[in-house]
């Protein structure tokens, strides 16, 4: 069943066009992951799910219905939840309220959830009185991720969510985000480490200049010479550290 | 001693509580609305007119009851002009640089000023006429009753601010917007009931504090313009987008700007009491100096 779904979407900020037709879907119960280079427009793709850019073509649709240029605040209703990739909690409040505030929306009791997030994310518990922004970087990037998930959102975007951390931490978001996934959520994911990402996802697409240029299960783009050579190559990409 | 405690830092925690109560409406709109409210010392004024204004037509001439029936009445009239006037003014303008709110808020201090003068004439006048009764205290301690009245009404509220902020959702809310308001809308936070709760809170406080200050000294159409400087010193100082830090900076300003005319040094104040403004912002500098975010590390420019 598809969850999530671009269609030839072309939209950017003011005047300049940074999707020129972008497409991807995620079915239920898949990872998928979005590679490219730097300035590729990958975040720019979650943004126009997420209603924070406008689209001046395309369409956006959830469960099959259109949501295109719906304003985040309405987006978040829908289900789905985004943690981008900076700015992603709000430092001053405790580990707890950030929790809270991902419940915002909710009008039913989220303490049992609450409850199964800390399970999730064992070290939040300890911290859970203390400041988000006072965290180390993998435990802000748990904040963020359990905040998303107190919606229990069909569909979870995640815009790279081991950016900046070191290999250990980075293994155990992956773990995480598999984690997560094996629950039922579907997510899509922007990811640098692009090796590691395609380990773990379903199918993978991957952005060039605000266009589709590949797309394939994870193996299939692991495998892809082409794909290889510009992403996957020696350099920063280093081998399977810290994965579990 | 006792002149020191009864002249200079009796006064000194008055007239801080009063900037604390003052600041704590600046702080959060500088935090939530992202500007520098310059109306906010005329919505005190009216707040202490509109309290004159129900002093004078139900004939209540003491003090307990002007603080328990009346300024709570005041508040909820202020607060509700003021929202209006979000709704009127501000609400179309949410989206526009900062730089037009902040002029927008000039020029609702001028028009707020200017309707205050037209509705209720320049003149001096008094809210809380007669001599009022005094407490003395371990032979030395003197001070009028009302002040602990204000000291303790600026408490209760201070503490209500605190209460509100950290356990309802709405306050948590605003603290969440105040920390980033983009992350507060992708959170699905309603953040158009952020901004009334925000308004809601500093007009009632101001109004509280107006009406404070009323008490202790007298009404005047300039009254609320005149701290608004100060007020916003407490605010940078104790870090902008901090209600904490909005409060405990106006404490450090109010007992300063008292202290600064002590005679620490010989028979004279050390500073003539003309001077007193000119301390707060020296506070404010010297502290911002050693601290670029104030006192509880609020936002930087
Ligand atoms: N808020 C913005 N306003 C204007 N241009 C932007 C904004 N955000 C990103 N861009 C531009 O859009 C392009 C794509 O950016 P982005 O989607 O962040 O790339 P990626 O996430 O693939 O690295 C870049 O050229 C970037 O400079
Ligand atoms: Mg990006």
């Amino acid at each position: 069943m598809r969850v999530l779904e671009l269609d030839n979407v072309v939209g950017g900020y003011g005047d300049t066009q940074i999707l020129h037709g972008v497409s991807m879907h995620v079915d239920a119960g898949e990872i998928v992951v979005i590679i490219g280079p730097n300035g590729a427009g990958k975040s720019t793709a979650m943004k126009a799910v997420f209603g924070l850019l406008k689209l001046t073509d395309g369409s956006v649709l959830l469960d099959g219905e259109a949501i295109t240029n719906t304003p985040p605040e309405k987006v978040v209703r829908h289900g789905v939840c985004y943690v981008p990739q900076t700015g992603n909690i709000f430092p001053s409040l405790t580990v707890e309220e950030n929790l809270e505030m991902g419940a915002y929306v909710r009008v039913d009791d989220f303490k049992p959830r609450l409850k199964e997030i800390y399970e999730m994310f064992p070290p939040l518990l300890e911290k859970r009185q203390q400041a988000a922004g006072t965290l180390s970087g993998g435990q802000r990037q748990m904040v963020a991720m359990g905040k998303a998930l107190m919606l229990e959102p069909k569909i979870l975007l995640l815009d790279e969510p081991t950016a900046g951390l070191s290999p250990k931490f980075r293994g155990e978001i992956f773990e995480t985000v598999k984690k997560i996934n094996r629950a039922g959520t579907p997510i899509l994911m922007v990811e640098q480490n692009a090796k590691q990402a395609l380990g773990i996802a379903n199918r993978g697409y991957v952005l060039v200049d605000g266009k589709n240029r590949f797309e394939g299960t994870g193996k299939e783009l692991l495998n892809d010479p082409e794909v290889a050579e510009m992403f996957l190559g020696g350099g920063k990409q280093s081998h399977k550290t810290g994965k579990a | 001693m006792a002149e020191f405690i009864n002249f200079y830092l009796i006064p000194g925690l008055i007239l801080g509580s009063i900037y604390a109560l003052g600041a704590i409406g600046i702080t959060m709109t500088f935090g939530i609305l992202r500007f520098a409210n310059f109306a906010h010392g005329e919505t005190m004024t009216l707040g202490v007119y509109i309290a004159w204004s129900l002093v004078q037509l139900t004939g209540i001439k003491s003090l307990v009851p002007i603080l328990l029936v009346l300024m709570p009445v005041s508040m909820m009239l202020t607060i509700m002009i003021v929202l209006l006037i979000d709704k009127a003014f501000y609400k179309p303008l949410r989206a526009s640089p900062v730089i037009i709110l902040v002029i927008a808020s000039f020029g609702l201090m001028l028009m707020i000023r200017s309707v205050t003068q037209f509705s209720w004439g320049v003149q001096l006048k008094t809210i809380l006429p007669g001599i009022q009764p005094r407490i003395n205290l371990l032979d030395f301690l003197s001070f009028p009753l009302k002040h602990v009245f204000i000291v303790g009404g600026a408490l209760l509220l201070m503490y209500a601010v605190h209460h509100v902020l950290t356990y309802t959702k709405i306050g948590k809310a605003m603290r969440a917007m105040s920390d980033s308001p983009e992350l507060a809308r992708l959170t699905g936070i309603n953040t158009e009931n952020v901004v009334m709760a925000t308004w809601v809170m500093g007009a009632g406080l101001a109004c509280a504090a107006g009406v404070f200050l009323a008490v202790d000294t007298q009404v005047d159409t300039m009254m609320g313009f005149k701290i608004l400087l100060p007020m916003f010193a407490a605010a940078i100082l104790g870090g902008v987008g901090k209600p904490y830090g909005a409060m405990a900076g106006g404490l450090v300003i109010g007992v300063a700007e008292e202290l600064s005319s002590y005679h620490w040094i010989g028979d004279g104040p050390l500073l003539n009491p003309g001077y007193k403004q000119g301390i707060a912002f020296a506070i404010m500098i010297i502290i911002l100096l050693w601290r670029p975010t104030g006192l509880f590390k609020g936002k930087s420019f």
